[in-house]
């Protein structure tokens, strides 16, 4: 079936349907457009609906004012008066900042991302928002005392790795958004002004279904949260600070039986019978109970007051939980249906052997290292990974931090998961070899590469020749965000992977001798990604220069932290240590800091 | 190319040497061995390799990966399995790709402490790597920036908490790193800076006279050494008049003090954020800070 020609306007609203072995041409006409907005209602996918927004202009016009979801990737790839101008009606706006990156110190912490100009055009354009998702933004209090006062429907807040707001903003949003369903605040840098934000929340508001306040660092007033805890019935998920003692934890269960989502405070205290049996009580009242998390500081001594809810279990996060291998199997290993797990390497390879016998739906597992510079290392090798490969059938995604690795172990690894959407592996020293072979990991990587044919994301590690880029090149057609470091030995590694890896959307390198060269040849590729990070490897500046002059719908943005003074005085060969380019339909943007260029 | 004369070049006697580069950080002396100078990034020498076989097998291989391979082969230099750059011994055509692979800009942004250099600068280009010592805190290894690539905030977390409960840690807290924000009154943007890597409030100041070029931390505050009392109140006052800028932070209970008032352990351990505040705003903490010393002691 062809597209219809933009230019023959006879045939623009003329869609052909099939029925049987003949095909009716049919005009527009004869659905009218609330018909077909009815039909689009049920297209939920972005992709989806870019699609049906290319078929025809009709198409195209409809669809855009019924478009209730839209997600932006990168927030400076267009100016939110364009995304707003285009889709009027949207009631759910999902947007991402800073480059990824950024969440491990290596973006200056005012390169941007700031959330006022999309807040302020919203609440000019969109007084009917429903819904706003923050991702690595600078969401100031301003922008959530905006938040407050714009939008009468508001339900969904959602503030993930973002910083620059302080619990005075918090106040605001919980005072104002009387029909607030959903906070959800993850992992983010906060200020706490000493400001008992949570009483802001009004006497009568019973909305709440998502509360999630784990990235609080100060006290929480538990008499106002209980009260919240109460009057809000149809509360579904609360996940915890650190500062929520478990006694509190008992009172708080005792009310809110019905939830679905818990994260816990603080999982340690003297043992304590009473505390023990109350918490016991309140957890196996706790039906519903599918996702458990928080466990920060847990102590061995309460945990079996979980284990009522363990069979029900699908999602436990012991990430914060520095037990040992002993007491996290024994937990573990009662949670038959577990589907997600991240856990600290203190599980070592005993443990993960036992999760591989007991957690047969497991798809995600996550493991990470208690302490990456550690003098005695945990006994967590890639014997671990391929003890979850062999037993686990639904196994699809993994983020692994460890030390040694062989090729052999992944490509057993491959074999036993060939359905494998994710695959992130660090080994925690840069350039590691296969340990028993000496060899690089280029077999070993590209077989996961070859046999996971869904693979949509990678994290390579440990010693690597171009070799693998070779494979990935040629075959890991699904990967959309390949993650490099301390990798590969020239040019020819990047470019395998610019004229390969036909899915590639966000590419981020660092630390490898790719340059000038592969970035010029490949220019084109570039603007078929959402971005492209490189730092610490061999680009010039000229070669920013000149793919900046090539690709006008690209930002080169060259970072430069040690404020040097301005780029533009500098000659071509003078070496570029941070790089960050994007396609974007907005031009420079106009927030730069002064240790970034748009070349 | 046979292992032994390969490896033969490097010998303990280069590696002698090349202790004697100023790339070599490491001022514990206790052990020879300890700090010998290795190849790789800073953090890429793990004590495991102490129990892995000096010698390896199986040293064929297939030219294209000869270089890589060699710095893999490198760690069966010595009984000890060390990783010793064995680059040198190698053509011109590996020097070079084993010199690009150590690009000048391999070290990433600060906190390494590698020299920019290549070619036959690589191989002196190693970077010692500071064992912990079996006794006392972590030593501040020198650490490549956002590697491995842990969360800041997962650091964070884990890095506080502990602390929080041992109030008489002995130094040793979970996670090598520890981020606290920088901030500096009329400066347009926020520094954060990993304490861990700093031993010293020396250091500290250094560091962040760098990074807010124009900034002075006033000469009582580098001492780092309290007397009973402290600093005296005339040091104070020497420093409130006589720098513009005084360096201060926010401890766990929420107070502002000046730096430089407690030991340096103390400090990592209390220390929440730094704030580079204007000297006439500071002098309201002098006496504050003085009194909350003297009542500690």
């Amino acid at each position: 079936m062809s597209v219809p020609r933009a230019d023959d306007d006879a045939e623009l609203d003329k869609l052909p349907v099939g029925m049987g072995s003949g095909a009716v041409w049919v005009t527009a006409a004869m659905f009218p457009e609330e018909v077909l907005e009815y039909v689009f209602s049920f297209v939920e996918a972005d992709a989806d609906r870019n699609a049906i927004s290319l078929v025809c202009r009709g198409w195209y016009r409809i669809e855009r004012r019924c478009r209730r979801r839209i997600f932006i990737g990168n927030c400076y790839s267009v100016s939110p008066e364009m995304a707003l101008r285009r889709f009027p009606e949207v009631r759910a706006v999902v947007i991402k900042g800073k480059p990824h990156f950024a969440d491990f110190n290596l973006v200056p912490s005012d390169w941007g991302g700031g959330a006022d100009a999309w807040v302020e055009s919203l609440a000019e354009a969109c007084p009917q928002l429903e819904e706003l998702r923050f991702k690595r933004m600078v969401v100031t209090d301003d922008c959530l005392e905006l938040i407050g006062r714009s939008f009468r429907n508001f339900k969904v807040l959602s503030l993930v790795s973002c910083e620059g707001f302080s619990t005075a903003g918090l106040g605001y949003v919980a005072a104002n958004c009387r029909n607030l369903r959903e906070l959800d605040l993850l992992e983010n840098d906060i200020e706490d002004n000493g400001i008992h934000w949570l009483s802001h929340f009004p006497e009568s508001f019973t909305s709440l279904t998502s509360l999630n306040i784990s990235s609080l660092d100060g006290e929480i007033n538990f008499s106002v949260l209980e009260r919240l805890v109460i009057s809000c019935s149809k509360l579904k998920t609360l996940r915890l600070n650190h500062s929520v003692p478990l006694d509190r934890l008992a009172n708080i269960l005792c009310k809110a039986p019905h939830l679905v989502d818990l994260g816990t405070g603080r999982f340690s205290a003297d043992f304590r019978l009473g505390l023990f049996e109350k918490l016991d009580s309140s957890f196996k009242a706790c039906r519903n109970l599918k996702n458990l998390s928080g466990f920060y500081d847990a102590v061995p001594a309460y945990l079996p007051s979980i284990y009522s809810v363990c069979d029900g279990l699908i999602s436990l996060n012991l990430s914060y939980a520095t037990m040992r291998s002993a007491e996290l199997i024994k937990l573990i290993t009662q949670c038959k249906h577990l589907q997600r797990l991240w856990v600290m390497d203190l599980i070592e390879d005993a443990g993960l052997e036992a999760v591989a016998s007991s957690c047969k739906l497991l798809d995600e597992l996550r493991v990470f290292p208690i302490d990456p510079y550690a003098a005695e290392p945990v006994s967590l090798t890639e014997r671990g990974l391929v003890a979850v490969s062999a037993g686990c059938p639904m196994f699809r995604s993994v983020l692994y931090f460890c030390r040694q690795m062989t090729n052999a172990a992944l490509v057993t690894v491959a074999m036993n998961s060939p359905n494998l959407t994710c695959f992130r592996l660090c080994i925690i020293d840069p350039h590691t070899p296969d340990y028993l072979t000496q060899q690089p990991l280029d077999i070993g990587f590209g077989a996961v590469v070859k046999t996971c044919k869904n693979l949509s994301r990678l994290s390579l590690s440990g010693l690597l020749t171009d070799r693998v880029f070779e494979t990935i090149g040629a075959h890991a057609h699904q990967v959309k965000m390949l993650s490099v470091a301390f990798a590969g030995d020239s040019d020819a590694g990047l470019h395998y992977i610019l004229s390969g890896c036909r899915s590639l959307k966000k590419l981020e390198i660092r630390d490898c001798p790719f340059g000038d060269k592969a970035l010029l040849a490949n220019a084109a590729k570039l603007e078929t990604m959402r971005s492209l990070w490189m730092s610490s490897c061999s680009v010039s500046l000229g070669a920013c220069r000149l793919l900046a002059e090539r690709m006008p719908r690209l930002n080169v943005e060259v970072i430069d932290e040690r404020r040097g003074g301005p780029l533009e005085s500098r000659p071509n060969d003078c070496p570029v240590e941070k790089l960050y380019i994007y396609r974007t339909l907005a031009g420079p943007r106009s927030d730069v800091p002064s240790c970034v260029w748009t070349v | 190319m046979a292992p032994p004369q390969e490896h033969d070049y490097i010998g303990l006697s280069d590696v002698s040497s090349l202790e004697n580069c100023d790339n070599l950080v490491s001022d514990e002396t206790e052990n020879l061995r300890e700090t010998e100078l290795r190849l790789g990034l800073p953090g890429s020498v793990t004590p495991e390799r102490k129990e892995k076989f000096g010698i390896t097998l199986g040293l064929q291989l297939p030219k294209g990966f000869a270089a890589g391979a060699k710095r893999g082969f490198s760690d069966a230099i010595n009984g000890n399995g060390k990783w010793v750059f064995s680059g040198n011994g190698g053509s011109e055509a590996e020097m070079e790709k084993s010199g690009s692979l150590f690009s000048p800009r391999a070290g990433g942004g600060g906190g390494g402490l590698q020299p920019a250099g290549a070619g036959k600068e690589a191989s002196g280009k190693v970077a010692a790597a500071q064992e912990k010592k079996p006794l006392g805190g972590p030593a501040a290894k020198a650490q490549v920036v956002g590697w491995p690539p842990i969360r800041s905030y997962r650091r964070n977390t884990l890095a506080t908490n502990p602390s929080k409960n041992k109030e008489d840690a002995d130094g040793k807290i979970g996670p090598g790193c520890l981020y606290v924000k920088v901030s500096m009154d009329g400066a347009p943007y926020l520094r954060k800076v990993d304490l861990r890597t700093y031993c010293n409030y020396k250091d500290l100041s250094s560091e962040l006279e760098k990074m807010f070029s124009g900034f002075t931390i006033g000469q009582c505050g580098t001492h780092g050494i309290p007397g009973r009392d402290g600093l005296t109140e005339s040091c104070l006052m020497d420093l409130l008049n006589g720098s513009e800028y005084v360096l201060t932070y926010e401890d766990r209970d929420g107070d502002w003090m000046l730096v430089g008032d407690v030991p340096w352990k103390m400090f990592i351990g209390s220390c929440r954020r730094l704030r580079i505040m204007k000297g006439s705003d500071a002098i309201g903490l002098a006496p504050r800070a003085m009194e909350k010393n003297k009542n500690r002691n």
